[in-house]
């Protein structure tokens, strides 16, 4: 009854689980998203490698691309939010810059059209890295207890309202940063993978059915539209991840007096 | 003719009111959000428009501002999906 006048939209698990191509049924199982974490990681090593092989002092073709980006990063992220003593944290915001794009990059491509961070794996695990890592720079930087103290009692603030400030500031800190780090990645590709799906399903009904097919060229459109904003999208989303990465790794190290 | 159009499947109910829910959830989740990162831009296009020199700094942390705004929004996002 409910699909007398709408069309069939297939089910979400059929758009994020993906059945296992190699080693099937043990925890090394291979399937589609699998194999996009491979390709990202291949593709940022070689572009890296390739750039790097007989290195000009005149950069040109690959070796441009990778000094403009290492300059997008070391200017745009680093120096804007830690300063120069962030210089340190250049190769692995790099590294993860990318590794976020290319998988990202992936759902808009033709016939993979799946971006690997609309399952939970990957954004989880990249921002218990980020957690790990903040806070391991905050400790060696300021001794635990300083640390702690620096975190989560902001300055100039009277006595009778820490009571209600620190623990709001330590869950802020410790435990809704991590969180909100790895479910915005989630949650942008998911909604951005839902929205392609969508208007891909209506135009593909649309041009079955007879009659209908006048309206077609509306939702194809509007496809095409947003798998232009789906390209913005997955550029914002690795840089806003590195960015976040720095500001934190920079409020470890640099805690307001 | 009354009863032909009351009847129901049973467990139709309780999807019905999921779906409902669901709804309500993103909807309720969407309208702080929307509202500021109406304000950040606002704003940010303000000092870029008074100190057009300082327009690359103005726009790095306005894309900051919208990324902490719009998480608020997407944890409502994700929340409707989990409600069964």
């Amino acid at each position: 009854m409910s699909a007398l006048l709408g069309i069939e939209f297939p089910p979400i698990s059929h758009l994020i689980e993906w059945p296992d191509i190699f080693f099937e049924g043990t925890p090394f199982a291979i399937n589609k998203a699998t194999l996009i974490y491979f390709a990202a990681v291949v593709i940022t090593l070689a572009i890296f490698f390739i750039a790097s092989r007989r290195a000009q002092l005149v950069p040109q073709g690959v070796q441009n691309v990778a000094e403009s980006s290492v300059d997008f990063v070391r200017d745009g992220i680093i120096m804007q939010t830690i300063g120069p003593d962030g210089m340190r944290f250049l190769p692995f915001l790099l590294t993860m810059f990318f590794f976020i794009l290319f998988i990202n990059l992936f759902e808009i491509l033709p016939f993979i059209q799946f971006p690997g961070n609309a399952r939970m794996a990957v954004p989880f695990v990249l921002a218990l890295l980020v957690w790990f890592i903040y806070n391991i720079v905050g400790i060696v930087k300021q001794g635990p207890l300083h640390y702690l103290k620096n975190s989560t009692i902001p300055p100039g603030v009277p006595w009778p309202m820490l009571i209600l400030i620190v623990p709001i500031e330590f869950i802020s800190v410790f435990i809704v940063r991590p969180f909100s780090l790895a479910v915005r990645l989630f949650a942008n590709m998911l909604a951005g993978h839902l929205i392609l799906v969508t208007f891909a399903v209506l135009s593909a009904a649309l041009y079955a059915k007879n009659i209908t097919v006048v309206i077609l060229p509306f939702p194809f459109l509007l496809l095409i539209a947003l798998t232009g904003f789906e390209l913005l999208v997955a550029f914002l989303q690795a840089f806003i991840f590195t960015i976040l990465t720095a500001v934190y790794i920079g409020t470890s190290m640099h805690p307001e007096h | 003719m009354l009863r032909f159009l009351a009847q129901q499947e049973p467990g139709e109910l309780v999807d019905g009111l999921t779906a409902l829910g669901r709804g309500v959830v993103y909807g309720g989740a969407a309208i702080g959000p929307g509202i500021g990162i109406g304000l950040v831009v606002g704003n940010a296009i303000t000092a870029m428009a008074r100190q057009p020199e300082a327009a690359g700094m103005v726009r790095t942390t306005m894309f900051l501002g919208i990324a902490f705004t719009e998480a608020l929004a997407l944890f409502g996002f994700v929340l409707a999906f989990i409600l069964a």
